[in-house]
């Protein structure tokens, strides 16, 4: 088990903390892209929580016999060792399976930039320490045609200012909900959190009528 | 008192904190349990010394990975095998009711849970699977979650939640003769698109969903995810209590009464104010049949595959050419030209009793076409038994058919039900991502009487000119 999913009860910190990232990025031209795509699904199979890095994007990534496709981005120099991936509307649709972001950030994603994310996604990336950022759908046009002229363009994400800069003094602010900004940047484990309502819990119990009976 | 929507009643009900600018701390009612998300969930608590706080409002079962012939063998593949043990493993260490591969309730989860009256109004249900918003078909909140959702709710019996947007699709008129829930769901996500809901919680309204069975909202809310939608909400009525009252676990005498005094409360309350409303008409609803990678990729039965040219934005018209290359289609061409190696009938958009009677009035007295291999998978054990009392069994066996065991079972092809590469599927399952039936395989979305009538053409028809032949 990796050190940063070490669990505490007392809503200390459980994961690695973030609070910036340089790296490559690596454009995904492709709107909705659903989470079959990032995990497939014989890889979910698996119940361990590690190791799925090597599935991530399987189908566009290997052919048929498990030969990896040149075609694809990210097996192509110089986006093997991204680490932001710059996607397009929509991405992360479908599928709930945690998996998807398990995978991305084994392979070693993390940050994810996109005009929109899946919901369900977006809140899975959250609670592993994957930092989805939203930009304008403009701004990522932009960065795509950045990307697009200099390939292996490096972009520091700051999350603490939330701001991602570029080369030649390019500053593109983003906007982050605080809580989960610094939820983030503390590696909060809300189970922990959570615990610390107890009382309150147990008050509404109380209260609140369940109609069904298991037994 | 302000004006509420449903949504707002059923959260501000479930409500244990709320302050500024934090997410608000929601109490979960039902907690579903499946194979696929579950097992790291359940290593978290332990590697935390962690217990399971309300094991009473926790159930599961095995829906993903379980074959859906040979029960009484070992499940040959390893991995799903050990999934499968492990969730059985699991809920006995931690106290938790499981329906397993021999047991009579068995089956895909949203199948499962209404029909035993588990899921009832007004209830906040989670589950680690993003079908889930099938449950709002009874009046419930129920949203798909993570793995590290599933452990916390494990934990805790509670989610930290930011409210979602509301948004009313009311649906005015009603369904024209031949056309079905699934084919107005298809048309809805078609003209709004596969990402119109996100962050929304949709409230279903109007005539033409008043007249839908239960199945049939099942089938539509059950397919509010592939817009986007955080969760999707019929409110309850006549036809939802009556449904309710057969479940085992439903509520008796007293408690029934009880249920059913705050069940009549929930409805979206004259005057009460949506973040966003559209309208769609029921009335001008054909057979639909995806053509794309996404279920937003939709036409009539009497229409064409669209040229990619013909979309606005690039993006799209790009998105469109690479479906119709993965798909194997020209543009122009039309539907019913197109044929069918498969025809998969089940999942948890259409396996229940109502969608194997509507497949099995098609097929009676006929034959699948030759070419066409046809898999009916009943949604659960009792459902099967309902339709084996109906000799809907017998239509189908007698067609040429293959009758299964229930599961998940080809929607996903996680349990070695799968569609061969470059083969094509009539599937009356929820996605047709790239991939998703198995590598290379290529799904057209149809309700279950389009594509028991494929079975028999072998190439998409218009249901209405087969016609129902019993």
């Amino acid at each position: 088990m990796c050190a940063n999913l070490a669990r505490t009860d007392e809503g200390g910190s459980r994961l690695e903390p973030f609070l910036e990232h340089e790296g490559i990025v690596v454009p995904l031209d492709r709107i909705s892209v659903d989470t079959d795509a990032i995990m497939p699904k014989e890889f979910i199979k698996r119940i361990e929580r590690t190791g799925f890095g090597q599935f991530l994007f399987y189908y566009w990534r290997f052919d048929e016999n498990g030969e990896p496709r040149p075609d694809f981005i990210l097996n192509r120099e110089p986006y093997r060792s991204g680490t932001i991936l710059l996607a397009r509307k929509n991405f992360g649709c479908g599928s709930s399976r945690e998996h998807a972001p398990w995978g991305l950030q084994d392979y070693g994603f993390k940050v994810l930039i996109a005009p929109s994310f899946g919901d369900i996604f977006y809140n899975n990336c959250l609670k592993i320490g994957l930092l989805p950022v939203v930009l304008a759908e403009e701004e990522v046009d932009r960065l795509f045609r950045m990307a697009a002229e200099k390939p292996g363009m490096r972009l520091k994400v700051d999350l603490q200012n939330t701001v991602i800069r570029g080369e030649e003094g390019v500053e593109i602010p983003f906007g982050m909900d605080p809580f989960r900004r610094e939820q983030l940047m503390l590696g909060l484990d809300d189970i922990g959190l959570t615990h610390r309502y107890e009382d309150r819990i147990r008050e509404f119990e109380r209260s609140h009528k369940i109609y069904y009976r298991l037994n | 008192m302000k004006p509420k929507t449903l949504y707002e009643k059923i959260w501000e009900k479930h409500l244990i904190i709320e302050e500024q600018g934090k997410p608000s701390l929601l109490f979960i009612d039902l907690h579903l349990l499946i194979d696929t998300s579950s097992p790291q969930a359940f290593d978290g608590l332990r590697l935390a010394g962690r217990r399971v706080r309300r094991p009473d409002l926790t159930v599961a079962t095995v829906d993903h990975s379980v074959p859906t012939m040979d029960r009484d063998k070992p499940i040959a593949d390893d991995l799903a095998r050990r999934q499968v043990e492990a969730l059985i493993r699991n809920c006995k260490e931690f106290g938790i009711k499981v329906f397993d591969l021999f047991s009579d309730s068995q089956g895909i989860v949203h199948v499962i849970s209404p029909e035993l009256g588990l899921t009832l109004p007004g209830q906040i249900i989670v589950c680690g699977d993003s079908h889930t918003s099938t449950h709002g078909a009874f009046g419930a909140l129920a949203f798909g979650i993570g793995t590290s959702e599933v452990e916390h709710v494990l934990a805790t019996q509670c989610l930290p939640q930011f409210k979602s947007k509301t948004l009313e699709i009311r649906v005015d008129n009603r369904l024209p003769f031949g056309t079905t829930a699934k084919d107005l769901i298809l048309s809805i996500i078609g003209k709004f698109g596969t990402d119109f809901a996100n962050g929304h919680v949709i409230e279903y309204r109007g005539e033409a969903i008043r007249e839908l069975s239960m199945e049939g909202r099942m089938t539509i809310c059950n397919m509010s995810i592939e817009m986007g939608a955080r969760a999707g909400l019929v409110a309850p009525d006549e036809k939802t209590f009556e449904y309710i009252q057969k479940g085992v676990y439903a509520p008796k005498g007293e408690l029934w009464d009880e249920a059913m005094k705050e069940w009549q409360t929930l409805h979206t309350d004259e005057g009460a104010v949506f973040d966003r409303s559209v309208t769609f008409d029921a009335s001008a609803v054909e057979p639909q049949v995806t053509w794309g990678i996404n279920p937003s990729m939709v036409t009539g039965i009497n229409g064409r595959v669209p040229d990619p040219d013909s979309f606005a934005t690039s993006e799209e018209r790009q998105l469109a050419k690479r479906a119709l290359d993965y798909m194997g289609l020209k543009p122009g061409t039309p539907m019913t030209d197109i044929p069918v190696d498969v025809v998969f009938i089940g999942s948890c958009t259409n396996s229940r009793i109502e969608d194997l009677r509507a497949a099995a009035a098609v097929v009676k007295g006929r034959r699948r076409h030759p070419n066409v291999r046809a898999v009916v998978v009943p949604g659960s054990q009792r459902v099967k038994k309902q339709a084996e009392a109906e000799h809907l069994d017998k239509i189908f066996i007698e067609a040429g058919f293959e009758w299964r065991e229930p599961g998940c079972s080809m929607c996903i092809g996680m349990n070695g039900d799968e569609v061969p590469p470059g083969k094509r599927c009539a599937s009356t399952s929820n996605r047709n991502f790239e991939g998703r039936q198995g590598r290379g395989a290529r799904t057209h979305l149809v309700s279950p009487a389009m594509a028991a009538a494929a079975a028999i053409a072998g190439h998409f028809v218009d249901v209405r000119e087969f016609g129902a032949n019993g």
